[in-house]
């Protein structure tokens, strides 16, 4: 059976493209660490794949704003096939800085838009903040969430997080609105019962306790926490994992493997 | 500029010994009369005066913190005892204490030992670990920001820069700082507030290590007014290296490549001014500026670079710049340097500040000239700056050429041997310890100072650090800095351990990393506080599960003026101390740093630090997954404690907090604790222990306390069942904090075989795990009891330092 090949695109300041890489790996994909300028001297090679990630780092120091400079530069360089890539429903995941990459490259909350519309400040502490939260998966009552990459995942996950800029805020209410209705808002800082924390749960003071969210179509994710840090129970901090090995990481990288099979 | 040679010459050959001092003084050159005048004759036979870029190039290369020139010349040492004199004369000290022990132990896991920019053990059969320990006190104390960031991306370089380069793992820090509740009037004029220190030195290693990708893991903060003006930094690196990448050559003919960062202005005579005392004069200019990202470019190609063997060898541009690095590599064979080839930040730049600029980010490569083209496209590819600015030679001399003129000759040999060795008297007099009068305590004044002894400075949670730091990128950070049963507790690992596992594929081992200092101790004793250190190390690194059977040991000294007697004494001690734990131990040092000078003046008086020495402990364990964290786990089990306890409270955190002047420093049982060590690392290999806390400072109940709330447990402890040497009393037995101890939890199930490991041992079942979250310490002899809420322990642990 032919494998499932995910790219992983890396700049100067990435630094999470390893684990990452190591991440799909163990979902039995095969991931390539890819810098940029390579892709841009062979724009059609991300055809290659199947899977995009924007892994977590500090892409070019996150001067101006976290992600800004990359985003900008992906638009410019990259814009046309990396909307072509993500209108054409394969899976695309930005953790952390990749996340705010999403978010400033206007990829995230709407491919389609490609525009700006949301942000991901300094968070309310004013500091870099690296600890494990509580996540409230997306459940709703009327109909689950199109996100292929949060499939299976229990009511209350833990992952860590580590960020200075993580406070998501979008441009007005009516697309918070719009982003409830259509269930993209898809991991909620949580307390351990699934309500509503306060700091240091709530790391960033995110409107709504954003932690991480989709489009409509549920193919692209992005998320603060990193999942390619709980992929086995020993990164836990008390050691914890589903089945006595696994990290909840596990299942979301596993979902978008068997997506693309 | 450019056009022009821009090289004076420098009158040397007919002056004075006056003014010779006053020529060095002038220029910062740092060098004492004595080298001045092995300086003198060199010029005289060469029949000219030396130009600016010579002298400075002698300047840097014999520079305290490029040469080690005190602790390597020659020291006469006289040691007082109760009124008896020994004398002993060290010709290099290190070589006769640290270095020597290392020799003598001679482990075949060491593979490269005191020789290359940090010390590498073996990992598995294909890969070793470097680690190396650097200090950066006089830039952070300056310019806290800029120094420590710097100090942080200095030693990656080291790691970078060690064989053919190491890959990073992880990051350590350590600092001293003055109190950081100093009211500003105290603050001597000229200097930071302590706080502002501390804030602006954890931002800067937060900033640096957090962009390089790199998980700061490990670390310790020590709070006493000594180190107000003269804050101590210490930052670490430990990364792997494949074992066919650890052996460099420079070969005749190899071109000389810089990568990375340019040259400027930032950082020009950082090496020489580490020899000068702080005043409110020092110039910040002395500081280098960092720029991570930088770096970390630098860090992705090197090692494409590296497993392609496109280089024969690499250093980085640390003290004394494009200098010292080129004058390392090129020792044995010589090297001819373009000055005006080499990059710069910005123009006006003369030929010795290009040469002995210590701007960041920069690493010097020796490339065979077949290499040549594709070395500089892998570069490039990824938007890094590779220039070839000269090359190794074979006649041994150091040219260095601007604009086609030469502006310096000189023979390496003189370079590297020319200085005269220092010869300096010290002297140690051993203070007479004693017992102090029984600490009697009533049950209320114990409970009010187990909650003063937990938000103690130097006890209390430094979460406010730990979390700024991207202390779990990679993953691989298994065993972390703050550990809790739940993540909304959390309490203070003793070590971390790294598991590799995106490096060394199926791997199953892993990395501890550890250390140990007390400075408290070494203000009575030297000896003390370094074999203390030394143990504490120890005790961390196997509290989570190490082999201490495969654990390694750095050192590193920071002291005041070596040109007092006393303090140069007390240094002596303390080496003496690491050579003897060493041996008795078994387990050898790999890599060392010393940072002396670290001396201030206020209103014309001087004060040195009190003496610092950091014990950084890095070790292989089997298993990762055998290994252990220290909050309680569950109710029911026993609670163990290992080994004696003394009546040792001088330099303790009760004897801070009660003003308690006399007692004895804890003292270092080898024998005894390297026994209990090695059976805690079979227990924990058996899965006999559910959580194991090394116990340090504020003693016994501090560390219970500790492991209580950090599983949000309750405890219940049985003072009178605790074992101890002589009599004591409930508060000593309590706060002593006596070497050699750890306290274990092990399920009731376990217990017979837990109890046959440690039968030869000294130990006793003192307590159980309780659910009712209460920590009680009870002695029925003593008609004590302590009974306090573990949740509130916790907040008088948290409380201290949230800024």
């Amino acid at each position: 059976m032919k494998k499932v090949k995910a790219l992983i695109l890396r700049t100067a300041g990435t630094n999470c493209d390893y684990e990452t890489q190591a991440a799909f790996e163990m979902c039995s994909a095969v991931a390539e660490r890819v810098h940029i300028n390579s892709l841009i001297e062979n724009k059609d090679k991300i055809f290659e794949y199947d899977i995009l990630a924007f892994p977590g780092g500090f892409s070019y120091g996150d001067d101006i704003a976290s992600g800004k400079v990359l985003a900008n530069e992906i638009k410019n360089k990259l814009g046309d096939k990396i909307k072509k890539f993500s209108l054409s429903g394969k899976p695309v995941i930005g953790i952390c800085n990749g996340f705010q990459v999403l978010v400033k490259m206007g990829l995230l909350p709407e491919p389609k838009l490609f525009e700006q519309v949301s942000t991901l400040s300094y968070n309310d502490s004013d500091k870099f903040e690296c600890r494990w939260v509580y996540l409230k998966t997306e459940k709703k009552v009327k109909n689950e969430s199109n996100c292929i990459w949060t499939k299976n995942l229990p009511d209350i996950i833990t992952l860590p997080v580590a960020h200075g800029e993580g406070k998501f805020i979008p441009v007005n209410f009516k697309l918070l609105e719009e982003l409830n209705k259509n269930n993209q808002i898809v991991f909620r800082y949580s307390t351990r019962n699934g309500a509503i924390p306060e700091y240091p749960l709530a790391p960033n003071g995110s409107v709504e306790q954003i932690a991480g969210i989709c489009n409509t179509k549920g193919n692209i994710f992005g998320l603060m926490p990193h999942p390619e840090r709980y992929m086995f129970a020993l990164q836990h901090p008390a050691r914890e994992g589903f089945d006595g090995e696994y990290g909840w990481g596990k299942i979301i990288f596993q979902n978008a493997v068997d997506f693309v099979k | 500029m450019k056009n022009k040679t821009s090289c004076r010459t420098i009158e040397i050959l007919n002056l004075s010994d006056k003014e010779l001092i006053d020529l060095s003084a002038k220029n910062v050159l740092s060098l004492s009369l004595d080298e001045m005048k092995s300086v003198q004759p060199y010029f005289r036979k060469l029949k000219r005066n030396p130009t600016d870029v010579e002298i400075e190039t002698i300047a840097q290369t014999w520079s305290e913190h490029c040469k080690h020139k005190t602790l390597t010349g020659i020291i006469e040492y006289t040691e007082e005892k109760y009124s008896k004199k020994t004398k002993r004369t060290y010709n290099n000290l290190l070589k006769e204490t640290v270095f020597k022990a290392t020799m003598e132990l001679n482990k075949k896991w060491c593979l490269s030992v005191f020789k290359d920019n940090a010390g590498i053990i073996e990992f598995d059969a294909k890969n070793g670990v470097a680690f190396k320990v650097e200090t950066h006190n006089h830039p952070s104390a300056l310019e806290p920001y800029g120094g420590s960031a710097t100090g942080i991306g200095g030693v990656i370089r080291d790691i970078l820069g060690v064989g053919l380069g190491a890959k990073p793992l992880a990051n350590t820090d350590v600092f001293c700082f003055g109190n950081p509740d100093t009211k500003d009037s105290q603050v001597p004029e000229g200097m930071h507030h302590p706080k502002r220190i501390a804030k602006g030195v954890v931002a800067g290693v937060r900033d640096y290590g957090n962009r390089m990708g790199i998980p700061t893991v490990n670390g310790a903060v020590y709070f006493d007014d000594g180190y107000m003006a003269n804050p101590l930094v210490y930052c670490g690196t430990m990364g792997i290296i494949p074992k066919n990448k650890i052996d460099k050559k420079v070969n005749s003919g190899d071109l000389i490549l810089v990568v990375g960062g340019r040259t400027g202005r930032d950082g020009i005579h950082g090496a020489t001014f580490s020899s000068i005392q702080l005043d409110q004069e020092s110039d910040v200019s002395a500081v280098q500026i960092g720029n991570p990202i930088v770096e970390k470019k630098v860090l992705d190609t090197m090692l494409k670079a590296r497993d392609l063997n496109l280089y024969r060898a690499v250093t980085d541009c640390g003290a004394g710049g494009l200098s010292s690095a080129i004058g390392e590599l090129g020792e044995k064979t010589g090297a001819i340097v373009y000055l005006d080839k080499v990059p710069l930040k910005y123009d006006g730049l003369v030929p010795w500040e290009i040469w002995i600029s210590e701007a960041q980010e920069r690493m010097v490569f020796a490339v065979p000239p077949k290499n040549k083209k594709r070395i500089v496209e892998l570069f490039k590819k990824e938007n890094v700056e590779a220039v070839f600015v000269g090359e190794f030679t074979k006649d041994k001399k150091l040219t260095l050429k601007y604009n086609g003129h030469v502006v310096a000759s000189m023979d390496m040999s003189f370079l590297h041997d020319g200085i005269p060795k220092p010869k300096r008297p010290a002297v140690c007099k051993i203070k007479e310890e004693k017992v102090q009068k029984p600490i009697k305590m009533t049950s209320a004044d114990l409970s009010k100072t187990l909650k003063s002894a937990l938000s103690d400075l130097n006890v209390c949670s430094k979460e406010w650090i730990i979390r700024q730091y991207d202390h779990e990128v990679q993953g691989q950070t298994i065993v972390k800095p703050l550990q809790g049963t739940d993540i909304e507790v959390s309490g203070p690992g003793d070590a971390s351990v790294i598991f590799p596992y995106t490096s060394v594929n199926g791997t199953k081992k892993g990395v501890v990393l550890s250390n140990g200092l007390n400075p408290s101790y070494g203000k009575i004793n030297t000896y003390k506080m370094a074999a203390s250190a030394i143990e504490e190390s120890l005790r961390n690194a196997v509290a989570v599960g190490a082999d201490v059977e495969k654990m390694s040991l750095l050192d590193n000294f920071c002291w005041g003026n070596p040109n007092k007697p006393e303090i140069l004494g007390s240094l002596v001690r303390a080496a003496n101390a690491c050579y003897d734990m060493s041996k008795a131990f078994d387990i050898p040092f790999i890599s060392g740093k010393d940072s002396l000078h670290n001396e201030y003046s206020i209103g014309g008086k001087k004060y040195s630090i009190p003496p610092a020495l950091l014990i950084s402990a890095m070790g292989v364990i089997e298993n990762a997954a055998n290994t252990v964290t220290m909050p309680l786990k569950n109710d029911g089990n026993k609670i163990f404690v290992l080994g004696v306890t003394r009546n040792e409270i001088a330099g303790s955190v009760l004897a801070k907090i009660k003003n308690i002047k006399d007692g004895i420093v804890p003292v270092v049982y080898p024998k005894e604790s390297k026994e209990v060590m090695k059976r805690i690392y079979k227990a924990i290999n058996n899965g006999l222990i559910e959580s194991c806390h090394d116990c340090s400072e504020g003693g016994l109940a501090v560390a219970i306390s500790e492991m209580a709330f950090a599983g949000d447990k309750g405890v219940k402890v049985d003072i009178d069942a605790i074992r101890t040497k002589g009599k004591l009393s409930a508060a000593e037995i309590l706060f002593s904090e006596s070497n050699g101890r750890f306290i274990v939890e092990v399920i009731p199930e376990n217990e017979s075989k837990f109890r046959e490991i440690f039968k030869s041992c000294v130990f006793a079942e003192v307590g159980c795990v309780t659910e009712d979250k209460y920590v009680i310490f009870e002695s029925t002899k003593n008609k004590i009891k302590v009974k306090e809420k573990s949740r509130n322990l916790l907040k008088a642990w948290r409380n201290t330092i949230s800024w």
